[in-house]
């Protein structure tokens, strides 16, 4: 069992001289360090929110103005498909299992992961995956332009690279299952004596549905992608009709494995908010219990509406009006969740520093986001909206100010306790308030486009889509560059931030800033914490 | 990146503000509704947003009151309540019967928009990669529609292009014309992906997908045009093939489809021609690439009966807008291909791309020593009816024998090939041969 190993290996109370890290590049190639993998996956994730961003950037030039100014179609077609599976594989994911690796040990009163080899190898599986997915621009016929969703048969008609992104792909699932096998052992298995489940920090318990959610719909994306393999090259027909196969079976497996994907990428991000709006209210959660149940609730139904991304697809009647309820019901706990942080801010006695500004930037935006999710909800409605901006705009306004504003929060809440340096709070205000700016100049007006009936994924367009379109990429500019403050906060934190003090916020009262130094050590818990 | 374009950039910024009072269209809803199911669409959108709008109220009033009162700064000391079993009933059942109201009249408008059952008239679309084909089941009347807009205004990759139409992108050669006051069933398939046939005013949005044929309907109160688009990728030209419903009166209608009808060439008596659809004979000659309301064709569009032989000239004419409909997009109206995906036509051009693609070029003598070379009318003809396996260029065996030949003639006396002519008939013999 690991923990026997693990006991093995650090014996409990006995003093021993290896507390620093070793030094140079094997430091971080053989590291089985939850704090060393976990930076390794921030500082990896931040790499990637930068490619995907400046794709990002490019499309929001091309789309400055009607007509094709610097691309041609099908490389647009690459920066749009490739954007999309940066950032959701490259850039959230890792992020939120960088902070997993990060905070769980801590917050559960862990010594480190159950399997630290295993987490290495998580790690490392993603700088392969993510060569051979941004590599594809290198490869005859340029990168896959077929859409995140890689839909058959035009999946089917692209070159190489999209072998090449099957096979990033099918790695990035292995290394999400891992580190979810890792995440949950080390939560069920190793919590300090009476940190009982229902004590525990709630990123921890977001976490914890999440990780399960990766493991049972990581495989159904292998096994669709795999499918598409033999399609592509062993001459199968899964989904060609011609050989008696179905191209909208691939849809359905796909979003049976989308929709849940769309909860891993939020559901952490609930947690953190959990955690940072009580710490600067200071005050405790408002309602801790129905928090769990509305998180495992909203898990267990995103597994019934994966068919609201197929409304348009040609569905019975009755399978559009199940999905339609399902999708529906989903905003109940969700309204729970929003209801029980504003309570949690209610009364309270509030300051706004940075990370809780991101996190009241989230409650907002997020807030918009699920609005806007629950107009596309309306089946009728999602009939005109479907495949426009206005969808655009949705997954954007829960994923960029919903899962990267709860990511940064993150960075700049924890920060301190990681490194022993305050990063630059005049600074973070910048960072925040250009981000709000930038975020919704870019984002809001695209409801107005989808509103108006323009496509996604097109190079080009009507000349009545024209005034938004400009001022929608002067936003997305100003958004992407203000990430370059970010960068540069958190850098000139870890070289020369002024020393934090031992405990910064004073209302965080997790066991990582209740019984840990700051900075941590890198060995921490290695007699684990009665907690009462 | 080129310098002139980070110019062309920074001066539209610098103009921007100018940009934007003279022409600006700042709308914010949803496009007026033209048919039952996009005005039922449109009231359950306002429906839902008035809902939003009330919670809207209510979550962010209570959250920047807390916001601007609860503030340490302001002296606040933070009160340790938690838990109401209460309260977290309430907010969990209001919205659950808030929510219950907003599906019941949604319920209703879809079961109505899956009914397409009574329908007056049924119409078979089809999308290809990279256009649309209406088929008039039982009346024999089959076009495809191609999108009008000339290149030259697309392409501004030097700059400023060529002005723009007022409904740059979204005009075709040839619109799908349809009777006010009828219901219409759509049967909606693809040809090689999956694209999307979408007007939003009509509340009509459905994938076509290859193998299968789904339906929908809708019902135009007024005449006028209806402009949409493909919404599904589809490959490089997704942005390029927009969709113009002509709604016209009942009479004006039939009045469409006689013409029609007398333009569509007789009931196939070449058996190939049943391998793809039927296209009209008339595209060949005429497509207007003026406004898509103007129909299109006329007797000049008429051609001679089959087997006659026609003149390198008219076949060179009648080639050229095959080519701009059909072609263009990939080896581009100058003929130069791109670079390293689609070969040029143009003799003598390089052309470096991987062995996949040149291998199969050289093997039927159009490239040598990293140039393209004229290669033998034959395998000329092959590649157009065939396409080429395991590369973009697909099958063209749905255009007509004439269209064919048109096209072919043009590649092959265009951009410095001598190629001399090919005739219907060689076509016709060609698709035989295989």
């Amino acid at each position: 069992m690991s923990t026997a190993a693990h006991a093995h290996d650090h014996p409990h109370g006995e003093a021993h001289e290896h507390h620093g890290p070793p030094h140079g590049i094997t430091r971080w190639l053989y590291t089985t360090n939850h704090k060393d993998i976990g930076t390794m996956y921030l500082v990896f994730s931040g790499i990637m929110f930068f490619v995907g961003g400046t794709m990002a950037m490019l499309i929001r030039a091309e789309l400055f103005e009607p007509g094709l100014q610097f691309f041609n179609p099908e490389f647009f077609n690459s920066l749009t498909t490739i954007h999309g599976l940066v950032m959701i594989f490259g850039a959230i994911m890792p992020a939120f299992v960088g902070l997993a690796n990060w905070l769980v040990p801590m917050q559960v009163g862990a010594a480190d992961m159950a399997f630290p080899r295993l987490n290495n190898w998580s790690f490392w599986l993603l700088i392969p995956a993510s060569l051979l997915l941004v590599g594809g621009f290198f490869a005859p016929g340029g990168a896959i332009a077929a859409g995140w969703t890689l839909y058959p048969p035009l999946s089917v008609q692209q070159g190489m690279s999209m072998d090449m992104t099957i096979l990033a792909i099918h790695m990035l699932g292995a290394s999400s299952i891992m580190g979810s096998i890792n995440i949950i052992t080390t939560i069920l298995n190793m919590r300090a004596p009476g940190m009982t489940l229902m004590k525990m920090p709630l990123f921890v318990w977001t976490w914890l549905i999440t990780a399960y959610l990766l493991i049972a719909v990581m495989p159904v994306l292998a096994g669709a992608i795999t499918m598409l393999l033999f399609d592509r090259h062993l001459g199968t027909s899964f989904f060609s009709a011609a050989g008696g196969g179905d191209p909208t079976m691939f849809m359905h497996v796909f979003w049976f494995f989308g929709h849940p994907e769309v909860y891993i990428m939020i559901l952490p991000a609930f947690g953190i908010i959990s955690m940072i709006i009580p710490a600067f209210a200071r005050k405790p959660l408002f309602g801790y219990a129905s928090m769990v149940y509305a998180t495992a609730s909203i898990a267990i139904l995103s597994f019934i509406v994966w068919g609201h991304h197929m409304f348009t697809v040609g569905m019975p009647a009755a399978a559009n009006l199940f999905f339609m309820y399902a999708t529906i019901l989903i905003s109940v706990p969700t309204g729970v969740k929003i209801f029980n942080w504003i309570s949690t801010m209610w009364r309270g006695s509030m300051t706004f520093e940075t990370p809780m500004l991101f996190a009241v930037g989230f409650l907002c935006l997020f807030t918009i986001g699920g609005f806007s999710g629950l107009v596309l909800a309306i089946e009728p409605v999602d009939i005109t909206l479907h495949n426009t901006y206005y969808v655009v705009a949705h997954f954007h306004y829960v994923l960029v100010s919903g899962a990267a504003f709860a990511i940064m929060a993150a960075v700049y809440f924890w920060l301190p306790k990681w490194t022993g340096r305050m990063y630059n709070e005049t600074l973070g205000k910048w960072h925040f308030w250009l981000s709000m700016i930038g975020f919704n100049l870019a984002f809001f007006p695209m409801h107005f486009l989808g509103l108006a009936g323009m496509p996604r994924r097109i190079p080009d367009y009507a000349l009545q889509f024209a005034e938004w379109n400009m001022w929608s990429s002067i936003g997305a500019w100003i958004f992407g560059a203000t990430q370059l403050l970010f960068v540069y906060n958190v850098i000139h934190t870890v070289r020369s931030g002024r020393a934090a003090e031992q405990k910064p916020w004073e209302g965080a009262d997790s066991l990582e800033w209740t019984h840990l130094p700051t900075p941590v050590p890198y060995h921490s818990f290695e007699t684990a914490p009665v907690v009462k | 990146m080129h310098l002139k374009h980070l110019r062309a950039l920074a001066a539209l910024a610098a103009t921007l503000p100018v940009s934007l009072a003279a022409s600006a269209s700042y709308d914010v809803d949803i496009l007026p509704p033209a048919s039952p199911m996009a005005r039922q669409a449109y009231t359950l959108h306002w429906g839902i947003m008035y809902v939003c709008i009330a919670i809207f109220f209510i979550v962010f009033g209570a959250m920047f009151w807390s916001i601007f009162r609860h503030r340490k700064s302001l002296g606040a000391k933070a009160a340790q309540f938690h838990e109401n079993t209460t309260i977290e009933i309430i907010w969990t059942i209001i919205p659950f019967v808030v929510l219950i109201g907003m599906a019941l009249p949604a319920t209703k408008t879809l079961l109505a928009m899956k009914d397409p059952s009574h329908a007056d008239m049924t119409v078979k679309v089809t999308g290809y990669q990279w256009r649309w084909e209406y088929n008039y089941l039982n009346e024999g009347v089959d076009f495809f529609s191609n999108l009008a807009t000339p290149r030259d205004q697309i392409d501004n990759y030097g700059g400023e292009g060529a002005p723009k139409n007022d409904h740059y992108l979204l005009e075709v050669d040839k619109p799908f014309v349809v009777p006010t006051g009828k219901k219409i069933r759509l049967l909606i398939t693809g040809n090689d992906v999956i694209h999307g046939f979408y007007v939003p005013q009509l509340a009509v949005h459905q994938y076509a997908i290859p193998g299968f044929v789904k339906d929908a309907w809708f019902e135009i109160d007024k005449p006028g045009i209806y402009r949409g688009q493909c919404s599904q990728i589809c490959g490089k030209e997704h942005a390029y093939m927009p969709i113009v419903v002509d709604a016209r009166t009942p009479e004006q209608f039939a009045a469409w489809l006689q013409e029609e009808k007398a333009t569509m060439p007789a009931p196939p008596a070449q058996p190939a021609a049943a391998a793809g659809a039927a296209a009209p004979a008339e595209m060949a000659a005429a497509q207007a690439t003026g406004n898509a309301a103007a129909p299109a064709g006329g007797p000049a569009a008429k051609n001679a009966a089959p087997g006659a032989k026609m003149s390198l000239a008219d076949l060179k004419a009648a080639g050229e807008k095959v080519y701009t409909a059909n072609c263009a997009a990939c080896h581009q109206a100058n003929g130069e291909g791109l670079a390293g995906t689609f070969p040029p036509i143009a003799t003598g051009k390089p052309f470096a791309a991987p062995a996949a693609l040149t291998k199969p070029l050289a093997d039927r003598g159009f490239y040598k020593d990293g140039h393209i070379v004229e290669g033998p009318a034959k395998e000329h003809m092959d590649i157009v009816l065939h396409g080429v396996p395991g590369s973009a260029m697909a099958s063209w065996a749905h255009l007509t024998d004439e269209q064919l030949a048109g096209v072919i003639t043009f590649e092959r006396n265009s951009w410095g090939n001598h190629g001399g002519e090919v005739q219907p008939s060689e076509i016709a013999a060609a698709r035989k041969a295989k």
